[in-house]
Formats: structure tokens, C-alpha cells, sequence
């Protein structure tokens, strides 16, 4: 059996490394973390120290604290938004291309209307209307960001699927008598993965920033410990100007790392779709001992094969000529 | 022709989603919200604009779902959005001392950003695996942080530290604002720090994707047909980027809301007197037929740049026009 290459350039595997360490947090956050976070009986406005890691706030609340507790919600709530925005866009998209005509029009409308909607500003509008109650609740911000944030994978799930139905392997499944059901997950999904893999990451992405703004903007709880709400005060105590830098740093440079970790997980689906920007991946060194060219040639695209070294291939050579 | 009617169509769809999602969210809501508002007027408020309050979100609650609906739609296309609850304003005169601040700093830095993004990507994608790749894991980087985050660290570095820029606003309080160079150069003054980090945020994502295409650009029968012609290597860039930027152009659509979207939160952080910061002000102060106002207004700006993105795809792509007449 053919095994799946999974790209293993640099790039991917420290965006692995990253979104291990912040799903690790996620769950021992709130159990690690050596004070509660809305203690305020230290000191206000400490600098980063060994006792207070970051820090204090203007209240005397640990900074460190509150970015340990913190990830739990902000990564709870994307994961939920991305997961729900996820299924909603295959269920559209993969629908839409695969059963085209009318229902496509229709959905592809649907998409095209979500896509053109500025999403945060409708995110604002929805969720200025909540009920203060559901402004606590995880699932309930999940959903909302879920709901301005599925039309993009939709429309990219579409075309793949449009693009698959008319290969030429789908059409001889076709052909030699498989049941549509067969064609729909042995054929055809296993090829949709990489995109819906891709789509997920982007869509948590998304659902990340979405809620962090919305935090930092005062539409969540503010009883609900996130690295939105840490920002939100830093920003109502001008922490900016007075030069507290350890107030809203850790949480900006937190978001900023998840994001690039998922970031650059997404560089090895791209890599996994696309030979072309498999090769473009590697560094100066691995392409030496690939015995690639140094510098890119025109008109070649070098794609990478397991181990099939300078050694194999004089062999082969050998062989050819007597 | 018919490409064109198709994607007004999309947009004049999609504004009357936005106009009719306006309408039902506070109907929807459990209670009644309109009643609500307006007993939390904090002035000496006239009959009339009451009137107008209830006008703008259809009227009499005795008339029926359907009446108050057009009596809404009635009232929009006459530019009544209702009063501003903590203003004591109309919503509209609001947005009209608003809307020109932030057209002059997310517009140019929008655009800026297009521009340089697509340029640099272009490069990056031709010069692969040149020294320059480096650029990546730090466009990455950039992209990740939100816009705002990154303006706060802006504000604190280059404003309040170094004091390179002024700090909060959008011009010297020492000038009025008027057609004078005094006032034009104040404000292009306070503009340039927001405008950067506005930049510096969104340039990683037209970079990376033109990046991408280019090296799949390079890869096609046609460029190496032109290095073999023996044209000049600037031109062989020139046409493999004008393939290139195709899709970045198309993908427009999707990019612009949410540029607007993390641009408006960089008003806020440098207090600079456009929409964004209206919006923040409006949200802490549950001012809703200001919020609904402003959404309204962001939502058809960015149809419009839409639009217009559309039609430059148009010219630059002839198979667009063939399919057209075919």
C-alpha cells in the first residue's frame, strides 16, 4: 500500500510543536496556573518578576494567571466555531458541487452572500443583541462565529468537489458499475480531506481572532477569563501608554503563536496538495543532500521521492549503458 | 456583460440580507428592545424624535411584521437610520463626520498593502529559495497578530517611547479642520502610525498568496517558452505576474471584509475618529440604532469595493470576456 507522505519540513513541525504546547495549556491551563486569577491581593502594576512571571495589573491580579486560565476559553470556543463552521461548509459545499444545478445556484448564492457580509461587523450586531446570560457561554459565542465564518470553505470545498466529479477515475468508477455511495466516500472524499483539513485550521484561525476581538471590544463576560478579556483591560487602563508592556503582551504574542502554529501546519497541507510547493519548502541544505538543484531551474518542477539518492540512480545508469 | 449582472446581482442579494438582518434582529430578540431603548434615552428627547426612533425600526409594533418591514425599507432609502441614543444626534449626520476619516486611513492603507503584498509575493515566488524566503516565517507571524494587538504595540513603541509619532487622534488639537496645508499635514501626521500598522498586519496574506501563485505560474509551459524566446528576464516576470495576480484579485471579496473588519479595530487603539471607534463607543454603550447604522453603512462600502475589484478582474482577464459573448 502507497504510504501518505507527510511533508516534514521545518516549517510543519514546529506549527506542530506549537499547537501541541497550546492544546496541552488548553486542558492543564487552569490547573497549573499558581494563583486565581481575579485575586487581587498583590500588588498593583509589577513588573515582571520571579514571583509574578508577568507581572501584575493595575489591580494587582497575576498576569501569568490569567494567560494560563485564559486559553481554555479562547481555544474552546474556536475549536468549537471552527468545528461547527467546518461542517457547515462541507454539508453546502459538498453538496452544491456534487449535486449541481438549482441547488448549487441557490447555495452558491448563500455562500456568495456570507462571503461579501464584512463578518465582523455582523458578528458585532448579532452579538450586541445576546442576552447578557449568552455571553458567558462558550457554545453560544461558538455559534455565533460559526455562523459568519463557514462560507469560505464552502466555496473552496465546492470547487473541489466540482473538480473531482469530472475526473477521469471517478468517471471509470462510474463506469465499471460502483454504488453512488461508494463513489461519494471511497473515491472522492479520501481527495476532499487535505482541503477540509485545511479549511478546519483556517476557519479555528478565524474563530480565534473573532472572539478575542469580540472580547476586547466588552461583547463577551468579562467574568469569563479569555486572552479578549485580558487585552479589554489592559486597553481600558491605557497600559499602552503608561508603558505596561507586560500587561498586553503575553496575551497578543500568545494569540499571535497559536495563530502562526496553525499557520504553518497549513504550509504542510498546501506542501501535501501541491508538489510544486513541497520543494519550495525546504531549506538550502536538504535541497543539497536531495541532490536538487541549488537554485530553482525554469520549466522543472522537481518533486521529491522518498530516498531516491545519487547512489540508486548511477545504478540505474550503470545498468543502461553496457 | 452577463458576469458582470450576475455579480451585481450577489451584491444587491447580499445588501438585502444585511438590510432585512438589521430589521429581524431586534424583533427577534426576547422582550421588547425598541421599548427598551427608548426608555433608556438619557436626554430631554422630543415627541418627534421619538417618531423618528420608531420609524427607524418600522414604525408601530400593532402594524404587523410585514407593514413595519417596508415602513423600514421606507425610512432607509429616505437616510433616516434613526438617533443615536447617547449622541442625541440623527444616526446619519453621525456617520457623515465619521465615514471620510476612515475612507482616507483604511482606503490608501488598504490599497498600499495590496500593492506592496502582490509586489513582494511576486519576487518571493520568482526568487524561490533564494535568501529572501526568510521573509516567510515572519509574514506568518504577522498575519497571526491581531491588527490591534499589534497597533497597541506600535502605539507603545514608536508613540509613547520613542515619541518618532504623535499618539492619539487624528490631527494637532491646535489646528481646526479646514482645506488648509496646516490641517492636511497634521492629519497625514497623525495617519502615518496606523496606517503602518494597518499595512503591517494585512501585507502578509496578498504576499503569501501571491507567492504561491507566482510559483505556480513559473512552473507553466509559458513562461519557459519566453525565457527559451530569450525576452528579457523583467518581462518574463512581468507576464508570469500578471497570470498571477488573477486569483488574488478574484479572491478580493473575501479579503476586504476582513481587512476592513481588523482595520477599523486599529481606530480604536489610536482613538482616531472614524467608524471603528464610533462603533466601539456605540457597543459599550448599547446604542443600537447607532450600531445598526454603522453596520449597514461598512456593509455597502465593502460591497462597493467589491465591486470595483470585480470590474478590474474583468479588464485584466480576457476569458472573462470571451465566455461573455460566447
Amino acid at each position: 500500500m502507497k504510504t501518505l507522505r507527510i511533508p516534514r519540513s521545518p516549517k510543519v513541525m514546529i506549527g506542530l510543536g506549537i499547537v501541541v504546547f497550546f492544546g496541552l495549556l488548553t486542558i492543564l491551563g487552569p490547573y497549573i496556573a499558581p494563583d486565581d486569577p481575579n485575586n487581587t491581593s498583590f500588588a498593583p502594576n509589577l513588573t515582571p518578576s520571579w514571583h509574578h512571571w508577568f507581572g501584575t495589573t493595575s489591580l494587582g491580579q497575576d498576569i501569568f494567571s490569567q494567560t494560563l486560565v485564559g486559553a481554555r476559553a479562547t481555544i474552546v470556543v474556536a475549536l468549537v466555531a471552527g468545528l461547527v463552521a467546518t461542517l457547515l461548509s462541507m454539508v453546502v459545499g459538498v453538496t452544491a458541487g456534487y449535486v449541481g444545478g438549482a441547488t448549487d445556484d441557490g447555495l452558491s448564492l448563500l455562500s456568495n452572500v456570507f462571503l461579501a457580509i464584512p463578518g465582523l461587523p455582523l458578528l458585532i450586531v448579532i452579538d450586541s443583541y445576546l442576552p447578557v446570560a449568552s455571553r458567558s457561554n462558550s457554545f453560544v459565542i461558538g455559534l455565533v462565529i460559526a455562523l459568519t465564518g463557514w462560507a469560505w470553505g464552502a466555496r473552496v470545498l465546492r470547487a473541489q468537489t466540482m473538480s473531482l466529479r469530472n475526473r477521469d477515475f471517478i468517471e471509470a468508477s462510474r463506469i465499471i458499475g460502483e454504488s453512488r455511495r461508494r463513489i461519494m466516500f471511497a473515491e472522492v472524499a479520501p481527495n476532499l480531506l487535505p482541503v477540509l483539513a485545511s479549511s478546519l485550521l483556517f476557519t479555528v484561525l478565524y474563530s480565534i481572532g473573532a472572539y478575542v476581538t469580540l472580547a476586547y471590544i466588552g461583547l463577551t463576560s468579562t467574568s469569563v477569563w479569555n486572552w479578549g478579556t485580558m487585552l479589554f483591560w489592559a486597553q481600558a487602563n491605557n497600559a499602552s501608554l503608561s508603558g505596561e508592556w507586560y500587561w498586553f503582551v503575553p496575551p497578543g504574542v500568545c494569540i499571535a503563536l497559536v495563530g502562526t502554529g496553525l499557520a504553518l501546519l497549513n504550509f504542510g497541507i498546501d506542501e501535501f496538495i501541491n508538489p510544486r510547493l513541497r520543494e519550495s519548502g525546504l531549506s538550502a541544505r536538504q535541497r543539497r543532500r536531495r541532490g536538487l538543484p541549488r537554485r530553482v531551474r525554469l520549466g522543472l518542477t522537481p518533486v521529491l521521492r522518498p530516498a531516491a539518492t545519487q547512489a540508486s540512480r548511477s545504478v540505474e545508469i550503470s545498468k543502461v549503458t553496457p | 456583460m452577463i458576469q458582470i449582472a450576475r455579480r451585481l446581482g450577489v451584491y444587491v442579494v447580499t445588501a438585502w440580507v444585511a438590510i432585512t438582518v438589521n430589521f429581524l434582529l431586534p424583533h427577534l430578540m426576547p422582550g421588547n428592545p425598541i421599548q427598551t431603548m427608548i426608555g433608556k434615552l438619557q436626554y430631554n428627547v422630543t415627541a418627534a424624535e421619538i417618531k423618528s426612533i420608531r420609524l427607524s425600526f418600522g414604525g408601530s409594533l400593532h402594524n404587523g411584521l410585514i407593514h413595519q418591514y417596508f415602513t423600514y425599507i421606507g425610512q432607509l432609502l429616505h437616510g433616516n437610520l434613526g438617533v443615536s441614543i447617547t449622541l442625541s444626534s440623527p444616526v446619519s449626520t453621525i456617520l457623515r463626520g465619521a465615514v471620510p476619516w476612515t475612507v482616507g486611513l483604511i482606503g490608501i492603507s488598504t490599497l498600499l498593502s495590496f500593492l506592496l503584498g502582490t509586489l513582494i509575493g511576486a519576487l518571493l515566488g520568482w526568487a524561490r529559495g533564494s535568501r529572501m524566503d526568510s521573509l516567510i516565517p515572519a509574514a506568518t507571524f504577522f498575519q497571526a497578530v491581531p491588527y490591534f494587538f499589534l497597533g497597541t504595540v506600535m502605539l507603545l513603541i514608536f508613540g509613547s517611547d520613542l515619541h518618532w509619532f504623535p499618539e492619539l487622534g487624528a490631527y494637532s488639537l491646535s489646528v481646526t479642520p479646514s482645506w488648509t496645508w496646516a490641517f492636511i499635514s497634521s492629519a497625514i501626521r497623525y495617519g502615518e502610525l496606523p496606517m503602518i500598522s494597518i499595512v503591517l498586519s494585512s501585507v502578509a496574506g496578498w504576499m503569501l498568496g501571491m507567492r504561491n501563485m507566482m510559483i505556480t505560474m513559473v512552473g507553466e509551459d509559458f513562461v519557459l517558452m519566453s525565457v527559451a524566446m530569450g525576452r528579457p528576464r523583467r518581462k518574463v516576470i512581468m507576464t508570469a505576474a500578471r497570470n498571477a495576480i488573477l486569483p488574488s484579485i478574484a479572491n478580493l471579496s473575501l479579503a476586504i471584509g476582513l481587512v476592513v473588519s481588523g482595520a477599523l479595530l486599529v481606530e480604536l487603539v489610536f482613538n482616531y475618529p472614524g467608524v471603528g471607534d464610533l462603533l466601539l463607543n456605540a457597543v459599550q454603550n448599547e446604542d443600537y440604532p447607532l450600531i445598526q447604522g454603522i453596520f449597514l453603512v461598512i456593509t455597502l462600502a465593502v460591497l462597493a469595493a467589491n465591486l470595483v475589484a470585480d470590474l478590474v478582474y474583468f479588464a485584466l482577464d480576457p476569458r472573462t470576456r470571451t465566455l461573455a459573448t460566447a
